[in-house]
């Protein structure tokens, strides 16, 4: 197991390497020089050249390389362009609130999406299966900003049931008051998608000989719906979700922002409006690590749910 | 002779079609997408919604349906000469003045109207018009960025899957590598670095970052069929690489290619919305789904809905039917999936 880690690990490296170099690309080359940004309009050959000492842009390119890859390793990328707030206190301090509205959505979802997928399965076929499905497209093709933009008005501005926008200082303040509608639109945009590929999975299981097997041993239809096949679909089920949490920290931008909500998804639009490039780059370089690490433990998880996965 | 073709057995794509015929869902959903594409082509070309930035009516007209807004109406009747005003020194000079261009007779004060089939913005435009242009660019962008990306990805995957080895392992790298930046992320730092706003801006970011999904699939499919008795045989008789790549196996694999490419459609129209929306997306004075939802917003809060209802409905009817019709054209090509 030790070894299995380890090894998972060390084949990151490669991928992790590309991505530095991809963001170093994209940031140092495929950007230009960020000095004439930084300068302002009314700058002056002097103070340009001094922003490029600054930053290390009159080094040679590997030695820039170098500097970034410190900036990584220490956690350290300097102040924030914009505000001249370090940028690891912007991380640390976004983090909270980002997961005050994600760890619950991400929950409610994975729950109502499993136990409709599995009620859907039963009648799979059906006209109510077909029903539902459309009604998922349906509900799918609707913009999340339309959601967004109708339930904030009408739920929060019309009725007056959430406030419209604004975050406090305490946590349970905090999930029940103001991330409550975030988490109920989030939901309603991502139960559609969720039902529709738990069910897919759900269907991959209902075929499988051992249902037959359960059937004909007299197990209930429930008995083998509930425990049976949900043991074994919840593998997909496992990866699916655990290789979107990284996303979803950036996926949930537009809730943070339409809520005035302070977290990392927030950050990466005010830094993308302000082009506020180290707080962009530390940003992409730490969530790529992070969904290279949720992938291993959803691997590591596997052989919790199912003991017939070895892993090596 | 003729009897011979006509006891051939049906190709992959006519019996995929004979399959989509019969489906009464997917017949219908291709119906509404062929009009919105046909809405497209009428814009583009100028023979409709031309004329999308005039401003036919009061600001904020309502739809007909809802009647006439009076505060609205009042101010779109053409103002009555107003009494002489004794204090003002230039009044009559001025009614001179008015006289005279309007004797020259190109003072076109059109009476604005008051209501549109569906409303009015700010500015007064009308709602169905500025729809349809805004149409065209979510359409053609989500088109274009499509085709861009699944070009990228089969090209990737042909040459990935066919040749294998350390070709596979370098495409297999960039794949960790752009898998493991979650797309809406990558969108947005690739939108920070180039800080030209564009339609082709968009296009070129959505393209790019787009290719995985389709290069897994494809490159799957080379895998399976490169070893296949007619790429075998093509290479008996001397076809080059290239070659049995991409006249050999490509048209056995193109379907692959298609049904990607109509996923990736609905991904990219919605992408659109949202990034324009976010001001990251078409520049100032193009307007697309998204800058409209985003005035849209604003709209909203004066009670003035119509705008967010054109923008989001059209939009919701066409992906729903490509989504649709994408379900259906995958069940249709490739029956042992459903």
């Amino acid at each position: 197991m030790f070894a299995y880690i380890l090894r998972r690990l060390w084949q990151m490296l490669p991928t992790m390497a590309g991505v530095v170099v991809l963001v170093f690309l994209l940031f140092n080359w495929v950007g230009g020089d960020p000095s004439y940004l930084l300068a302002g309009k009314m700058a002056d050959a002097q103070a340009i050249a001094n922003i490029r000492t600054q930053l290390g842009l009159d080094q040679p390119w590997y030695v820039q390389l170098g500097i970034f890859v410190r900036q990584i390793l220490t956690f350290d990328f300097g102040n924030a362009w914009s505000t001249g707030e370090p940028v690891a206190h912007i991380l640390s301090t976004r983090l909270g609130p980002s997961l005050t509205v994600l760890v619950p959505l991400t929950i409610l979802e994975t729950l109502i999406g499993i136990a409709l997928a599995l009620a859907i399965a039963f009648v799979r076929g059906s006209l109510t299966d077909r029903l539902v499905m459309v009604a998922c497209t349906v509900g799918m093709s609707i913009s999340i900003l339309v959601y967004i933009i109708v339930f904030q008005y009408g739920l929060a501005y019309k009725l007056g049931l959430f406030p419209v926008q604004g975050w406090g200082d305490h946590f349970l303040e905090n999930l029940l008051r103001y991330a409550t509608l975030p988490i109920l639109i989030g939901l309603t945009v991502s139960v559609a998608p969720t039902l529709r590929l738990f069910r897919s999975f759900v269907l991959d299981e209902v075929g499988q000989d051992y249902v037959r097997t359960a059937r004909a041993k007299g197990l209930s239809e429930r008995r083998i719906v509930w425990v049976h096949v949900l043991r074994n679909a919840a593998i997909p089920i496992i990866t699916y979700v655990m290789a979107n949490l990284p996303a979803l920290l950036i996926g949930a931008f537009l809730l943070e922002r339409f809520f005035g909500i302070p977290g990392i998804g927030r950050e990466v639009i005010l830094a993308v409006e302000r082009s506020d490039f180290p707080v962009i780059k530390a940003i992409t370089v730490y969530v790529a690590a992070a969904t290279m690490v949720f992938n291993l433990l959803a691997d590591l998880m596997y052989q919790a749910v199912d003991p017939r996965v070895q892993l090596k | 002779m003729n009897q011979m073709i006509e006891n051939l057995s049906p190709g992959l794509w006519a019996l995929a079609w004979r399959r989509l015929r019969a489906d009464r869902v997917a017949m219908v959903s291709l119906a509404v997408v062929l009009l919105f594409l046909l809405s497209v082509l009428l814009s583009a070309t100028g023979l409709v919604a031309a004329d999308w930035e005039d401003e036919v009516a009061v600001n904020y007209a309502p739809p007909g349906f809802v009647g006439p807004d009076p505060a609205l109406a009042a101010l779109a009747r053409p103002s009555l000469p107003a009494p002489p005003n004794a204090f003002d020194p230039l009044a009559s000079d001025l009614s001179e003045l008015k006289t005279e261009l309007a004797r020259h007779g190109k003072t076109t004060q059109a009476v604005k109207a008051s209501t549109l089939p569906f409303g009015a913005d700010k500015w007064g435009h009308d709602i169905v018009k500025k729809t349809i242009k805004g149409g065209q660019t979510s359409i053609v962008v989500g088109l274009v960025a499509a085709l861009v990306a699944v070009a990228l990805g089969t090209l990737f995957g042909a040459v990935s899957g066919f040749y294998g080895g350390k070709v596979d392992d370098l495409f297999n790298w960039f794949y960790s590598i752009f898998t493991s930046i979650p797309s809406i992320l990558m969108i947005l730092t690739v939108a920070a670095v180039l800080q030209t706003r564009g339609v082709l801006t968009i296009v070129l970011i959505l393209g790019l970052t787009g290719w995985t999904g389709p290069y897994r699939l494809i490159r799957a499919e080379y895998i399976k069929h490169k070893a296949r008795e007619y790429v075998m045989a093509a290479d008996a008789i001397g076809a080059s690489g290239w070659r049995r790549m991409f006249s050999h196996i490509l048209p056995n694999v193109s379907h692959v290619a298609l049904v990607q490419m109509s996923i990736l459609v609905v991904g990219f129209i919605k992408a659109e919305v949202i990034l324009s929306f976010l001001g990251f997306g078409v520049p100032v004075g193009v307007v697309s789904w998204g800058s409209m939802l985003n005035e849209a917003q604003n709209e909203l809060i004066l009670g003035k809905w119509w705008q967010l209802a054109a923008a989001a409905s059209a939009m919701a009817l066409l992906v729903t039917a490509f989504s649709l019709f994408a379900d259906a054209l995958r069940d249709a090509l490739d029956p042992k999936l459903k």
